[in-house]
């Protein structure tokens, strides 16, 4: 044996899939910027109450909508509350559905992709055939009679807008797992005897991680504005708790007055979504060893 | 003066790695009439050197960093796109390796060349129609009024060929520049083409340049042969020359790699009289059916494998040789169970393994591993090494994590790999270092049989002979049976103790492997072994000659 102990421990040492992937993120300086700024909007939104300078519904009817001034430095809406205080409180319920709404829609939609994809054949077909029959189901009308039948409940909010979320990332599963699903090493591994749910996890759910990833950090903005859609029908949060996505749509109502009552979160919401991004696009090229630069 | 003159030719890619020099400083020359055959290895810079030609390098990455190419005395490599354009259609024509991807699927064949003939050299509708109908007839397509009619998915893959060759030839070029134009064809398509490619330059007297891989191909075409090897010409000369007066190591290497016909074997096996089957078939039918759910009228059945008996006995190696879609990769894979067979028995060691099954058939089917065609898909990307084959072993046995180092590192020293390569992803390794990863992977289950499914037709013939070999090795060692699986007769020849033919979904001939190549008593054996080409130009051509006057 032409191996040294030297060499066997270095061998030992090892590095896994996800120490590498970490390492070549960190190595990712576009990545880390998002990653920083994605950490920094959630101690934001965990110590709203702390770092706000005012109350998130304190009226100021005398002071009405002003500019940005020392006082308040994003200005204040119609009602002369500060803005700044309203888009850091507004964080809380847009990161809350951001983050809990994706992830329903993922564990949804990725388990029923990954099935149908594996699986093939009648199971696929039935499987596909209910995701196009829920496409079709108008959005609005199953939020409304979910609430009606549960009566309004912000939780319930997230869930139901998981609920529709998860039929494309379940498209985009499948699609992925079927052409996976028909490379030689998955055969190989088949023919080796190897578990099916060892199958799943180790082979085909890593090599599907980038479209996921990609996609899942397009449903997060996606969401936020989803709520504020909701919430302007009268469905999701109400005034005066503030979310950005109610922000930017009362902003818009008032755009040619004020319009830092639409600049301000609508930015918020912008650097939010280019973090995600870069945090994705980051997370895609880490977890795949064919982009390390060694 | 000759028609096409390059003169000091290098092509660079500019890559995020740095600069890699594709071709470096080629000169040749091509006359009227004559063949010229570039033959190198993958990566050699044979393509990149006639696309550089022609302007179809992406640029960048790809840049052109100095030289001439004169046709005609113009500089093709200072033409604008504008003349470019009309030198490839008109004056210079490629036929591409695929014909299928470089036909539109969406248009008619007559759309296809009737157009160019009315942009190139303005035809009325109805001249150019004729005339792309009598290229057609040239190219040997029957009932080419008919013909024209279709879309390119109608027409076989030499049919195909066929085609973008009448296309071609349509504007009358000077030059045409074949780029592996029979590399994807069966082996009796392709002695079909080349004949035809071979005939048609004579008839018109264009300047051919020929690319291929195969050194058998090019001693049938070529006049003069340039050999490439990572982007230097290493050897030019006359065919005669190279072939028989080889200068250059490398050449010297390419000929040795090709298992030649009547290479003495190594291993002969002799049949114990009295020994078992390890694998025996009984009837195999394993049919596709095509599939719909809601379709209740009448399936079309395709019979991949129809009615096929082997024995495979303990310690030879079987070779299962066969043209495109004759079934012999189902059969392989009717034996390991990733398709349903539709009838017959799969016994293995006695045991019957295509039913469905209890403990002991996995048991039975973990004995019988598979090394895949492509060694680019048959490794999961995002595993290294150690985790590709430390997932085997533990199927086999449970082992702490220093036993299984070293039984890992030992598999790899088994298949000439480097232990301190352990924790390499697969991206990192050769095509050929690839191959040998899942030869190790087959290994780890300690199989009795080794289904080798087409093991080294994505390899360059270099590496082909390296595996080949190996393989040999570890049969020797381990006490291997194995199937092998494969369209190439002379690598099947060469590995092989015993060969069995298949032609569509049948074993039309078996019989020891000097009888069957020595004395073929089927006609489609016959033909397929005429058709193999060999690296002897003079054997070659005597034999295009014999077979166009038949």
């Amino acid at each position: 044996m032409s191996t040294t102990s030297m060499d066997l421990e270095k061998i030992q040492q090892g590095r896994s899939l996800w120490q590498d992937a970490l390492s070549r993120l960190m190595q990712n300086h576009l990545a880390v910027f998002g990653l920083c700024v994605v950490i920094l909007l959630i101690l934001v939104a965990i110590f709203a109450d702390v770092i706000a300078p005012y109350s998130y519904q304190e009226q100021n009817l005398v002071l009405g909508a002003s500019p940005p001034s020392s006082d308040h430095w994003l200005g204040t809406d119609t009602l002369g509350r500060d803005l700044f205080t309203r888009i850091l409180y507004g964080s809380r319920v847009s990161l809350m559905v951001g983050v809990l709404a994706t992830s329903v829609a993922l564990t949804i939609g990725v388990t029923w992709g990954m099935i149908s994809g594996y699986l093939g054949g009648r199971v696929d077909m039935l499987m596909m055939r209910i995701v196009d029959i829920l496409y079709a189901l108008p959005f609005t009308i199953f939020i409304i009679l979910l609430m009606v039948v549960f009566g309004r409940n912000i939780y319930l909010l997230f869930f139901a807008i998981g609920a529709v979320e998860w039929l494309t990332m379940a498209r985009i599963v499948r699609s992925q797992v079927m052409s996976i699903r028909n490379q030689e090493y998955i055969d190989a591994v088949i023919s080796m005897g190897l578990l099916r749910i060892k199958i799943i996890a180790r082979h085909i759910l890593p090599n599907i991680m980038g479209p996921i990833i990609v996609y899942t950090t397009l449903t997060i903005p996606g969401v936020i504005l989803l709520e504020s859609f909701l919430s302007f029908l009268g469905l999701g949060i109400q005034p005066p708790m503030s979310s950005w996505g109610s922000l930017i749509s009362n902003g818009v109502e008032t755009m040619e007055e004020y319009p830092w009552l639409l600049i301000y979160p609508a930015l918020t919401l912008s650097i939010t979504l280019f973090s995600l991004n870069f945090l994705g696009d980051g997370l895609r090229d880490a977890i795949d060893p064919r982009s390390a630069k060694d | 003066m000759s028609l096409l003159n390059v003169e000091n030719l290098s092509v660079s890619f500019n890559t995020r790695e740095g600069k890699t020099e594709a071709v470096k400083n080629a000169s040749f020359s091509l006359q009227r009439g004559e063949t010229l055959g570039i033959v190198g290895e993958s990566g050699s810079g044979k393509s990149v050197l006639c696309y550089s030609l022609l302007g179809l390098l992406p640029m960048p990455p790809a840049s052109i960093d100095s030289g001439k190419a004169l046709l005609d005395g113009e500089d093709l490599l200072m033409c604008n796109k504008k003349a470019l354009r009309h030198i490839r259609g008109n004056r210079i024509s490629m036929i591409f390796q695929d014909p299928m991807t470089s036909l539109n699927p969406y248009l008619t064949i007559r759309t296809q060349l009737t157009e160019t003939l009315r942009l190139h050299k303005g035809f009325s509708k109805k001249a150019a129609l004729m005339k792309a109908i009598a290229s057609l007839e040239e190219v040997g397509i029957a009932d080419p009024e008919k013909r024209i009619n279709s879309y390119p998915h109608e027409l076989s893959g030499g049919m195909r060929q066929r085609v973008m060759i009448a296309m071609s030839l349509l504007t009358e070029p000077e030059i045409l520049i074949a780029d592996e134009p029979t590399t994807a064809l069966d082996v009796t398509i392709q002695a079909q083409i080349l004949r035809l490619i071979k005939r048609l330059q004579n008839d018109h007297n264009v300047g051919l340049i020929f690319i291929s891989h195969d050194l058998g191909v090019i001693a049938g075409i070529a006049d003069d042969v340039m050999v490439m090897e990572k982007g230097d010409i290493v050897e030019t000369g006359t065919a005669e020359n190279i072939y028989y007066q080889t200068q250059h190591p490398y050449t010297k290497k390419l000929l040795c790699s090709i298992p030649i016909t009547g290479k003495p074997l190594s291993h002969q096996y002799s049949l114990e009289t009295n020994a078992q089957p390890l694998l025996k078939l009984e009837g195999l039918k394993t049919y596709f059916h095509d599939n719909h759910v809601f379709m209740t009228k009448k399936q079309d059945v395709i019979k991949a494998v129809d009615d096929v008996s082997i024995e495979i006995y303990p310690g030879e190696t079987l070779g299962l040789v066969g043209e495109s879609g004759s079934g012999k990769s189902t059969i392989g894979r009717s034996i390991i169970n990733l398709v349903n067979i539709t009838q017959g028995k799969i016994m293995f060691n006695d045991k019957e393994i295509s039913t469905h099954g209890n403990e002991e058939t996995n048991i039975s089917r973990r004995q019988i591993q598979m090394v895949f065609q492509d060694p680019y898909s048959s490794l999961n990307p995002r595993m290294t090494v150690f985790d590709t084959l430390a997932e085997a072993i533990s199927l086999r046995v449970k082992l702490n994590r220093e036993e299984m180092i070293s039984e890992v590192v030992k598999l790899m020293e088994d298949v000439g790999l480097n232990a301190d390569q352990i924790r390499k992803y697969p991206h990192e390794f050769s095509g050929g270092q690839r191959q040998r990863i899942a030869i190790a992977r087959a290994l780890a289950l300690r199989p009795r049989l080794i289904i080798a499914d087409e093991p080294v037709s994505a390899l360059d013939v270099t590496i082909q002979a390296q595996i080949l070999d190996l393989l040999l090795k570890i049969i020797k060692k381990y006490h291997l049976t194995m199937l092998f699986i494969s369209h190439d007769l002379s690598v099947v020849r060469y590995i092989s103790d015993r060969v069995a033919v298949m032609q569509k979904g049948k074993i039309v001939e078996t019989g020891d492997t000097e009888d069957l190549f020595s004395n073929p008593q089927h006609p489609y054996t016959r033909s397929l072994l005429s058709a193999i080409p060999i690296p002897d130009p003079r054997k070659e051509r005597q034999r295009q000659i014999d077979t166009s006057i038949t």
